[in-house]
């Protein structure tokens, strides 16, 4: 006995020193990349929608910067228009997508040609293929962005990953993305960088082909009734639209989801409840679960 | 369990179907008077929960497999448009992969309840020999449908387990060759894993029957461990006690599964499975789906590939033998007062292989899942064998009737003292 309860303390003290010494390990830091700042998505949380003028703006900078390098081929541009998204009117939408020309065809005489683009077309990709765009960028590859926003992620360590289940925290991708865009910084003394690279403080490795793409004032965004935009036209509010913007399309049913599983939810848990009950009365009829027996 | 039928038949149809095919007649005495232990515990409702959970996966799976693509070049966006253009498509889609999850969770919940209460013992083998059987499809299954999204963990996943089958001697390099259809993960290893992973959950449901069966004829195992003697008192009819129960604690999991699937839908699974596949670009940590990190951590805990690889089928394989390693005549560890700190090891252990097989496998990690690994045999191997022979177990009961309904009678004293065996189940 005596023997069992000395094992047992071994074994706890192992737990703790395995603990202690991960904390401690040098993995952890590993990776390079500081861990992102939380920012205040509209869209977080069992309630949580996207704004409409936000995803606006952020096609408008997706528009006129990011989309002469990324591509972002899973969209169409009747997706603008749908319920949940940036709701754009369809004659809007029509507008957006006349903006591009598209290839087409091939015609009756078997060659392709040129015409306006329209709602049913996919966003037109930057590069015919991926050699072209590497050409183009000086070996760097510029991503396809449809769902960029849950390909990136960020650990959060324990036990925030566990507090991650009750807070509903699912917005690690956007997090990192915004903190990438405005993340760029001058490399720290000592560290030659070579030509097309830059130094990101949020970036794996902090070294990243793209450069600082979102400057202060680039992007005009709509007016206000007073003339000036509702919204600063900053880097930052750039950053955090067009993450809102990629966010949405990576899940566009989104609001969809969450309104149909608050409704879900809700029912199971009064269902339940009902059935608690229902199953308390049928089992009252046993004597030990009667109601005043001791149990 | 399984005694003479108390079915009667009262319609005119159903006493003609009776006489040529009782199908009625078994559903009757399978799920209507069936006796069960009066006194089981919410443990043992996930059975009916795995029952539903494997239909859910089943019923969504096929609906899926009408709109995906099994090709490696369409795989990614077939999946996607799924998400986005199918009609509900991203219901199916999410509630097919959290499905899977819950699958995982309920069947651990399961097997750890049949570990706690000694219900692989005799005469229950065969039982929990075919629950090992269905736990090993399950891995099998899940592993395969995590390849078809064709995302970047999807293909290295695929590649880092597919290759583990060439550390056999001889035969590896033909077998590994014959898993991909060729000479790396590609197009043939994507579809032939389509054919199997639509194939294998009816294999599965093959096996569940039996495993029903089997149940039916030992009956249920229950906290006491203690065989019901006296059908008419230690047993009640499984409609309608069992029945509400049961569908009281299922309708709890959904909502469970449901806060998952709408709320947090990416949190069971890898960022970089929304990356298309590419044989160019190696992730920089390669880790399976949660469910698997502790044969995960097993494996690599072991420095040669082969002994690794070994040791990982022989975490699954010692359950088979389990029935055989056990000597203590006491099933449940209510009884078994050093068994069942062994026990809350064992399953603390387990968590921690979890724990490692998510960490890359470098520095202390390495030296902490040996020692997990250890510690994960021993207590198959030298504790359970050896608990049996010098551990004393407490009083059991003298029947099922006894231990809820003797202690009744004996006053308030005696009443905290049944309560008590039933007290680690609110823990878990």
């Amino acid at each position: 006995m005596t023997l069992f309860r000395t094992s047992l303390a071994a074994f706890a003290a192992i737990m703790i020193g395995a603990f202690s010494a991960a904390s401690l390990s040098p993995a952890h830091a590993a990776g390079g990349g500081t861990k992102p700042p939380a920012h205040d998505w509209s869209f977080a949380g069992p309630f949580g929608t996207f704004d409409r003028a936000q995803l606006q703006r952020g096609y408008k900078v997706y528009r006129e910067v990011c989309s002469a390098c990324h591509g972002m081929s899973l969209m169409r541009f009747r997706n603008l228009s749908q319920k949940g998204g940036p709701e754009f009117t369809e004659a809007q939408v029509r507008a957006l997508a006349a903006d591009f020309k598209i290839s087409d065809g091939p015609n009756e005489q078997g060659e392709m040609f040129e015409r306006p683009g329209r709602p049913s077309d996919a966003f037109p990709k930057p590069f015919p293929n991926e050699q072209a765009a590497r050409a183009a960028n000086g070996g760097a590859y510029p991503l396809d962005l449809s769902v960029i926003a849950k390909a990136r992620n960020y650990e959060r360590g324990f036990p925030l990953f566990l507090l991650d289940i009750i807070t509903q925290y699912q917005e690690g991708g956007p997090d990192y993305l915004k903190a990438l865009l405005t993340g760029y910084e001058d490399p720290p003394k000592g560290v030659e960088l070579l030509p097309g690279q830059n130094w990101n403080r949020y970036m794996a490795g902090n070294i990243i082909g793209m450069p600082n793409m979102l400057n202060d004032g680039q992007i005009e965004y709509p007016k206000g009734p007073d003339g000036k935009s509702p919204v600063p036209e900053t880097a930052k509010q750039y950053a955090a639209d067009v993450v809102a913007f990629l966010m949405w399309s990576a899940e566009p049913h989104m609001e969809q989801r969450k309104s149909i599983g608050r409704q879900v939810f809700i029912f199971l848990l009064l269902f339940a409840g009902l059935l608690y009950f229902t199953k308390k009365r049928i089992w009252s009829r046993l004597p030990e679960h009667a109601p005043g027996s001791a149990h | 369990m399984s005694g003479p039928s108390s079915y009667v038949p009262k319609l005119g149809i159903a006493k003609w179907l009776d006489a040529r095919l009782p199908l009625p007649r078994l559903m009757y005495d399978s799920f209507i008077a069936y006796p069960v232990p009066r006194n089981l515990n919410y443990f043992w409702t996930f059975g009916g929960i795995l029952m539903l959970m494997l239909v859910s996966q089943i019923l969504t799976g096929v609906i899926l497999a009408m709109h995906y693509t099994p090709h490696a070049t369409l795989a990614f966006t077939s999946v996607e448009g799924i998400m986005r253009d199918v009609e509900y498509g991203w219901l199916m889609r999410y509630m097919h992969a959290n499905g899977a999850s819950m699958f995982f969770i309920a069947v651990y919940i399961h097997i750890f309840r049949g570990l706690y209460y000694g219900s692989y013992k005799a005469p229950r083998e065969v039982l929990w020999i075919l629950g090992v059987i269905i736990f090993l499809l399950m891995m099998a299954t899940a592993f395969m449908g995590y390849v078809l999204p064709w995302g970047q963990m999807s293909f290295w996943g695929a590649t880092v387990i597919t290759n583990l089958f060439s550390a056999f001697p001889i035969v590896g390099e033909t077998i590994v060759t014959f898993l991909w259809g060729g000479y790396s993960v590609d197009n043939p290893t994507l579809t032939r894993f389509f054919s199997l992973h639509f194939l294998l959950p009816f294999m599965i449901f093959g096996v569940v029957i039996l495993h029903v069966w089997a149940l039916h004829v030992t009956g249920q195992n229950n906290p006491t461990g203690v065989e019901v003697k006296a059908v008419a008192k230690d047993t009640i009819p499984f409609t309608p006690y069992a029945t509400i129960k049961d569908a009281f604690a299922l309708v709890l999991f959904f909502a469970f599964f449901a806060y998952f699937l709408f709320f947090i839908p990416n949190y069971l699974g890898h960022a970089d499975n929304y990356i298309p596949a590419n044989p160019a670009v190696t992730p920089a940590h390669i880790v399976p789906e949660w469910y698997f990190l502790p044969f995960y951590a097993i494996l690599r805990a072991v420095p040669d590939k082969l002994g690794g690889v070994l040791l990982m089928f022989a975490a699954i394989a010692v359950l088979v033998v389990l029935p055989w390693l056990d000597t203590s005549r006491v099933r449940s560890m209510s009884y078994r007062p050093l068994a069942r700190q062994c026990f809350w090891a064992f399953a603390v252990t387990c968590v921690m292989l979890g724990w490692l097989g998510s960490r890359p496998a470098e520095g202390i990690y390495v030296t902490l899942s040996q020692l997990f690994t250890a510690l994960y045999f021993a207590y198959f191997l030298i504790a359970l064998p050896l608990l049996g022979l010098f551990e004393t177990p407490k009083k059991l009961p003298g029947s099922i009737a006894e231990s809820v309904l003797g202690k009744m009678k004996g006053g308030s004293g005696a009443v905290v003292g049944a309560a008590a065996p039933a007290e680690p189940n609110t823990k878990g």
